[in-house]
């Protein structure tokens, strides 16, 4: 068979793209499954969610905000002072402005100037995992809503899915570091890092984890168990017999933007 | 065939220095954005898709609009346009390769995108879009240069292409109405949030689209052989009129149904747009200058006596462009975002190595078209 030039460059153009393309499947098939050991006193549910008090929480108003401190403080997220490229896990918003639509000009005071928690709702029908074109971003057996911040590719498509807010991208370098790799101490950002959780790189999202990490632990999440008002509760809601349960039966409760049918799993006790 | 892009007189080798100066500038400064994050661009925590996106929507309209000619010359046996309907692929090729790109130097871990590939997500509509964009540029590659290689021959093209031009044609309409999906899906966006989305995009991209194929064609009459004649640029301006007065039409229903139910969730973004909120205007100008613009343009092309005026003609072309892109490649995308879901209005403007790496990019295209016009007409010798 005469091969001419033209034919020549279309089979080897192919050719190239077939074998950059092979290379990536190999790759992936050559990471073999792993094992991993579940800790003991590991919390587990069907269905974790968290009720804010209304009454108790003070944000605004005299209190420290352990809680925000707490997380960030956990979870290495970086006090960039830029608000165009602030990166949050937790933080508050005015009444009106984290539930628009439930407001009104005549509500009791103590409503119309509170400033209120918001984080990740962790929502049963998340938007922001339909929309994610990696698998970045999905929902766990137990309703939390996570990230792999090595897997994302930084499209921002879950940020514009997302009704609240709650997700950050890293517009700049989170963590300085040095030339092989160690992260620095003490720098703009980040003036302590805290090794048992990872920093972040430039160009992901990241939110709010339910924190994961320390439930694997046995433990409460962070801002759970920073608050001294005992604004925070949180629980299994399958489970009959949890606070949670007895909280959201017992006292009126709301959530941000039910209309939308994202059915959030943060339920705030006014 | 690719040799005759590598044969040209000065004017030519001149063009395509010029155009790579500014490619190499563009990546100069993606190098920079690569290194320091996309915190060099104007985008924020608020703002977070900006000039970027809204380019790529732009021109997945352009490169959509390529239907206009292939389906009246093919399905139509619309002969007219016997001539052009190769400039029209090309303008599609050289437009989706801007589209990749475009979202190549959006994402925050370029390096990583092989990753929608290896992680395929039905449920994802970005996903959706790559598919369809990447077979839209392979489907455009097969059949300008199986048929161009025809031509060459003076032979007739092969059977087997037909279906696969056929299956060109939804698949145009295919990649804006996805385009328009990745908006029009999100409850958090109310502004997006309209099933007339997808109708509206088509119609600006068959009016942008052609529009830019008849400045084109009266550009390559003047500096080369080539000569589309009146007939198929006649026909071309119907389009652009037909498909601006559609695209009109649709704005006005956006702006019937958000103020005549007068929900502040939908209202807002149009203030935002038109006047402005709390001070913020920063596209107010711009908008009111889309609108009269594309308004002008639109009476320029509905009254015959100056559609039939070429030179007349060119300007009302350059309008409905200059207006079209205001709206989709400025507007569109960063009304979604202010106000935020939260409240809170941050405006939006690019900065200078964001409009560097974009000009960077639309030189690549222009590039592309340069050559791929270069090699079509030096087969067809006409050059």
């Amino acid at each position: 068979m005469a091969v001419d030039r033209r034919k020549f460059f279309t089979i080897a153009g192919l050719s190239t793209l077939v074998g950059l393309m092979g290379k990536e499947v190999l790759t992936v098939a050559a990471q073999s499954e792993s094992k991993y050991l579940a800790a003991e006193k590991v919390l587990t549910a069907h269905r974790w969610a968290m009720t804010v008090d209304l009454t108790k929480c003070k944000q605004g108003d005299g209190c420290e905000k352990e809680c925000i401190q707490a997380c960030h403080d956990t979870h290495n997220v970086p006090a960039i002072e830029n608000l165009k490229h602030e990166v949050k896990w937790i933080w508050t918003e005015p009444y009106e402005k984290a539930f628009p639509s439930q407001e009104n000009e005549f509500n009791k005071e103590e409503l119309i100037h509170k400033e209120v928690l918001v984080f990740c709702n962790h929502c049963d029908n998340p938007p922001c995992v339909r929309v994610c074109p990696t698998q970045a971003t999905w929902k766990q057996e137990d309703g939390i809503v996570m990230m792999d911040w090595h897997r994302c590719i930084g499209c921002r498509y879950c940020i514009a899915a997302c009704p609240y807010g709650s997700r950050s991208f890293n517009w700049v370098e989170p963590a300085a570091r040095s030339e092989d790799g160690q992260i620095l101490p003490d720098q703009p950002f980040l003036k302590k890092v805290n090794s048992a959780f990872p920093t972040r790189t430039r160009g992901v999202v990241e939110k709010c984890t339910f924190c994961d990490a320390r439930l694997a632990k046995g433990l409460q999440p962070a801002c759970v168990e920073a608050c001294k008002q005992g604004a925070l509760a949180f629980g299994d809601l399958d489970d009959p017999n949890s606070e949670i349960r007895a909280l959201l039966k017992d006292r009126f409760s709301i959530r941000r933007k039910p209309g939308l049918g994202t059915q959030p799993q943060i339920y705030y006790l006014v | 065939m690719l040799e005759n892009a590598l044969q040209g007189g000065k004017e030519y080798w001149a063009w395509l220095f010029f155009l790579l100066c500014f490619i190499a500038i563009g990546f100069f400064c993606y190098l920079m954005q690569l290194s320091q994050g996309l915190g060099i661009t104007g985008m924020s925590r608020d703002v977070t898709w900006g000039f970027y996106i809204a380019q790529f929507t732009f021109l997945v309209g352009v490169a959509a609009s390529a239907v206009m000619v292939v389906l009246p010359y093919y399905l139509h046996n619309y002969k007219a346009f016997g001539k052009i309907t190769i400039l029209g692929e090309f303008l599609a090729i050289s437009s989706v390769t801007m589209c990749l790109l475009f979202i190549i130097v959006d994402l925050g871990q370029p390096m990583r995108s092989i990753n929608i590939i290896l992680y395929p997500s039905p449920r994802s509509i970005l996903f959706w879009d790559m598919v369809v964009l990447n077979g839209y540029l392979l489907l455009n590659v097969i059949i300008s240069r199986v048929t161009l290689s025809a031509e060459r021959k003076s032979v007739p093209p092969p059977k087997w292409i037909k279906p696969v031009i056929y299956l060109s044609i939804p698949w145009a309409v295919s990649i804006h109405t996805v385009t328009a999906f990745i908006y029009c899906g999100l409850g958090a966006r109310p502004f997006w949030l309209t099933a007339i989305l997808a109708p509206r995009f088509l119609a600006s991209a068959f009016a942008a689209g052609p529009a830019l194929l008849i400045l084109l064609c009266l550009i390559l009459r003047k500096i080369t052989h080539f000569d589309p004649g009146k007939d198929p640029i006649q026909s071309l301006a119907k389009i652009v009129t037909y498909a601006m007065a559609a695209n009109l039409f649709f704005v006005l229903m956006e702006v019937f149904t958000a103020f005549y139910s007068d929900m502040p969730e939908h209202t807002i973004h149009f203030r935002y747009l038109f006047v402005g909120i709390e001070g913020y205007n920063a596209l107010v100008p711009w908008m009111w200058a889309s609108e009269i613009i594309g308004v002008i343009a639109l009476v320029l092309l509905l009254n015959p006596k100056t559609r039939i005026d070429e030179s007349i003609l060119a300007v009302a072309c350059m309008g409905v462009f200059i207006s079209l892109w205001v709206d989709k490649g400025l507007a569109m995308v960063v009304a979604g975002f202010v106000p935020s879901p939260l409240g809170a209005v941050t405006e939006y403007s690019p900065t200078v190595p964001e409009l560097l790496i974009s000009l960077g990019i639309y030189a690549i295209g222009m590039l592309l078209i340069t050559t791929l016009y270069k090699i079509a007409l030096t087969v067809r010798k006409e050059i």
